[in-house]
């Protein structure tokens, strides 16, 4: 089956880096722009993987990634957060609030995937 | 917008973006304090950076990363925000569209003065420790990746690890994928069934693998649980091997594999370097609108009630129904199709639409730096940014309002110190407003200045022999002395404005645009200026007139009356060309005269007057032939100097008919009145 994965980010164009990267690579991608609506779309249906950028309005990732651990039905759930090198501190605070692994900006499509495959396995 | 390429998406975000740093940095200015719009503008810098280094702009990056850097020591309460921070970055900003406009050549001294003031502006503002601008930290590639036979590990992950999303199963499969492995599970730490949490790994595992496998592939596998696991990692032969401490600071290996993103058209497109020169200049390639989705919805619907009409015309046209019932068909289905139509057009009218919200946003900027260049106060006020014009009307209204604003902002507004002598607060006022008046959106420019100085007008005017000394003239008249080319007022020439180009230029271009302008002014009190403008440049309603053996469309905005000429009228102002309307002489253009027609005159001849502001000429045609709605194609380049047509449409039968330049035609009307007038 297809993995499903999640994207949240608040850039357009960052999305659609990351949608034309991993549709091209087989994943079924779902976008969502911020916080409160990765929220929303993780709660409706269970994803394979979630990315989602740490910097958004409305409700961060760091925020998101705690709401989507306290929750059962998201456990196991792999999820990936963008962020840049020089944020070290922001890196162990996602880790702590259960992110599963990070991959540092700017990237290219292929690092992108492999990080995709790491932690889905496919 | 092109979906499929993010470059052209990440320009349009940046611009987005660039406008949303610029009105946080605005607010800043107000309210210095304000920690929300800080952080705005900080994330709006954040993202910049991210995404501009995504898509290969990394010139863009670099920058933005050091005023995001001397921006988040604001943030962080490190430094306070200032004036002169605000100001700086606002320059960052318009140094950063440039950027994303260039190629960034010959931008790097700007950019480097841009931080050298950055620097001063956060140092002055007590920021002990300077510098910011580290280098980001050297990529810690490990060392000489020893290359062993083969290496034995153990691991074992943290509790929470698998409900964080780490599979160990696939920690294996990765090891696997290096080279041959033996792993047998460590088994001794399992829990007994009552303590067992099944969400937690309660396994460790030991490996041995076999290959020739370097140490990074393998912290490559662990990357991101390395922080908290335990891992043991020993070369399988004794040979030198880094220690694991350094072992663990590899993680950013993802981040070393150079960035190879494609730069073809991100790169190559606009071929405009140089910084923009202001908030006017905005970002014109790669034109996109952004169209709200319930509007694509509706323009759905439409398409696909158009489909639906399609197939039951090609019905009607293969099939074998009696005659009278294929004509009503017929007709039902060209009724059908003749609502569609309009439907369809109003919709696809509707989806150019953008609020001036747009517009006026970018004169706050403006506002703000004519303040700091002439040292007067000035609040700028909007009102009806919801009202919604032609996205072209609005990038081409942009440089004529850019012009008004700096006239009220420079001529219009006294100094502090003139406005409190005067009685009047220290505050200039300028005031922009839009709203929607029928087919036309009115936009206004109101300032409380000193209002324009008639006497200077007239001298003025004399000197340029525009009138003759003394010769009496309304006020309005005097009034639009200012709009003639080479024409200004300012006793002293400024850098912002009263180089005597420009008015001329405003009132052309709104023309152009098929719009009017006003002026009004109030010695004292200040002056308005109303922009009238129509809601969009591709379809007027027109009034189709037969001319000879041509038709023409004349605006029907444009329209005041139309009448008849009457015989004894027409013969009784041969050779004067004047009617009198309501005790009022209106001058009128045989067109059959101006186009050559060459046929014989209909006997009833008609006259359409037409009118711009308060000036109005009447046009002799054959016949009248009604309203007709007019998708406007513009001329030929051949035909583009015409100036007595300002366009051409395809009327349903297939001809073409050409569109009468209204201000040209009433400008010709004038120019002949005052012949006769000079000549009698």
């Amino acid at each position: 089956m297809t993995a499903s994965i999640l994207t949240v980010d608040d850039s357009p164009s960052l999305r659609m880096a990351i949608r034309i990267a991993l549709t091209g690579a087989g994943y079924d991608v779902t976008e969502a722009g911020d916080g409160v609506e990765g929220l929303a779309a993780a709660g409706a249906k269970r994803f394979d993987l979630i990315i989602t950028d740490l910097n958004m309005p409305n409700m961060d990732g760091l925020t998101m990634i705690r709401e989507l651990r306290k929750a059962p039905e998201q456990a196991g759930v792999p999820i990936i957060f963008l962020t840049t090198e020089s944020d070290d501190a922001m890196k162990q605070q996602a880790k702590a609030a259960g992110a599963t692994g990070w991959l540092v900006k700017p990237f290219v499509p292929e690092q992108l995937i492999k990080v995709s495959r790491k932690v889905l396995g496919r | 917008m092109n979906t499929q390429d993010p470059v052209a998406a990440f320009r349009v975000e940046a611009g987005d973006l660039l406008d949303q740093i610029e009105q946080g940095l605005l607010d800043l200015g107000h309210r210095l304090e304000d920690r929300a719009l800080i952080d705005e503008v900080f994330r709006g810098l954040h993202t910049l950076k991210g995404s501009g280094a995504m898509f290969g702009f990394d010139a863009l990056a670099e920058f933005t990363h050091h005023c995001e850097t001397a921006f988040d020591r604001v943030r962080k309460g490190l430094a306070p925000a200032t004036q002169e921070l605000v100001a700086v970055i606002l320059s960052a900003r318009d140094h950063m569209r440039a950027l994303i406009e260039g190629d960034g050549a010959g931008l790097e001294s700007a950019g480097a003065a841009i931080l050298a003031q950055l620097q001063a502006a956060i140092d002055a503002a007590g920021g002990a420790e300077a510098a910011p601008v580290a280098a980001p930290a050297s990529s810690g590639s490990a060392g000489p990746a020893t290359a062993a036979r083969g290496w034995r590990l153990f691991f074992r992950l943290p509790a929470e690890a698998m409900a964080n999303g780490t599979n160990p199963l696939m920690l294996l499969d990765e090891l696997r994928d290096l080279g041959a492995c033996r792993i047998t599970a460590r088994t001794d730490t399992i829990p007994a069934l009552a303590d067992l949490v099944p969400t937690e790994c309660h396994i460790g595992w030991d490996i041995e693998l076999r290959g020739d496998i370097s140490r990074d592939d393998i912290d490559d596998v662990f990357i991101f649980v390395m922080d908290d696991m335990e891992l043991t990692v020993e070369p399988l032969e004794a040979e030198p091997s880094e220690d694991v401490g350094q072992a663990l600071q590899s993680s950013d290996t993802m981040s070393d594999i150079p960035a190879t993103v494609p730069e073809g058209p991100a790169v190559a497109t606009s071929a405009k370097p140089g910084p923009a020169t202001g908030p006017a200049s905005a970002a014109k390639s790669g034109e996109s609108v952004r169209v709200p989705a319930e509007r694509l919805d509706e323009l759905m619907d439409r398409v696909g009630e158009l489909v639906i009409v399609q197939s039951r015309l090609s019905q009607l046209a293969s099939g074998h129904g009696s005659a009278v019932g294929n004509e009503l068909a017929l007709r039902s289905i060209s009724e059908e199709i003749e609502r569609l139509a309009g439907e369809l057009r109003d919709t696809m009218m509707v989806l150019r639409m953008v609020p001036v919200a747009s517009l006026f946003s970018r004169f706050r900027r403006l506002v703000h730096d004519l303040a700091r260049e002439t040292g007067k106060t000035i609040t700028l006020s909007t009102e009806g940014e919801t009202t919604e014009v032609d996205k072209t009307m609005i990038e081409r209204l942009a440089d004529p309002m850019v012009h008004l604003i700096r006239n009220a902002c420079d001529h219009g507004l006294e100094t502090p110190e003139d406005r409190r002598a005067a009685g009047k607060p220290e505050a200039g006022q300028v005031h922009l407003s839009a709203h929607q008046a029928g087919g036309e959106v009115l936009i206004t420019i109101r300032d409380d200045g000193r209002g324009i100085d008639r006497e200077r007008v007239r001298a003025k005017a004399e000197a340029q022999g525009l009138i003759q000394p003394g010769q009496p003239i309304s006020d309005h008249d005097l009034l639009q002395m200012i709009f003639h080319p080479g024409f200004s007022t300012a006793a002293q020439v400024t850098n912002l404005s009263g180089r005597g180009v420009g008015m001329d230029v405003v009132k052309r271009t709104i023309e152009s645009l098929r719009g009017a302008i006003d002026i009004t002014s109030a010695p004292g009190e200040g002056s308005t200026v109303v922009l009238r403008i129509p809601l969009t440049l591709a379809i007027i309603d027109g009034l189709l007139v037969r001319v000879g053996e041509g038709r023409y469309v004349i605006p029907l905005g444009a329209v005041e009356e139309c009448l008849e000429l009457s015989l004894e009228e027409d013969l009784r102002s041969r050779g004067r060309s004047f009617i009198t309307l309501r005790d009022r002489l209106v001058p009128f253009l045989r067109l059959r005269e101006i186009f050559e027609t060459g046929t014989r005159p209909d006997p009833h001849q008609k006259i359409v007057v037409i009118a711009t502001g308060s000036e109005r000429v009447g046009l002799v045609v054959d016949q009248i032939i009604g309203s007709h709605q007019t998708v406007i194609k513009s001329m030929s380049p051949l035909h583009r100097d015409v100036a007595t047509f300002a366009g051409a449409t395809i009327l349903g039968d297939g001809g073409v008919a050409l569109i009468l330049d209204v201000a040209q035609l009433v400008m010709l009307g004038q120019n002949q009145e005052e012949r006769l007038r000079a000549a009698g």
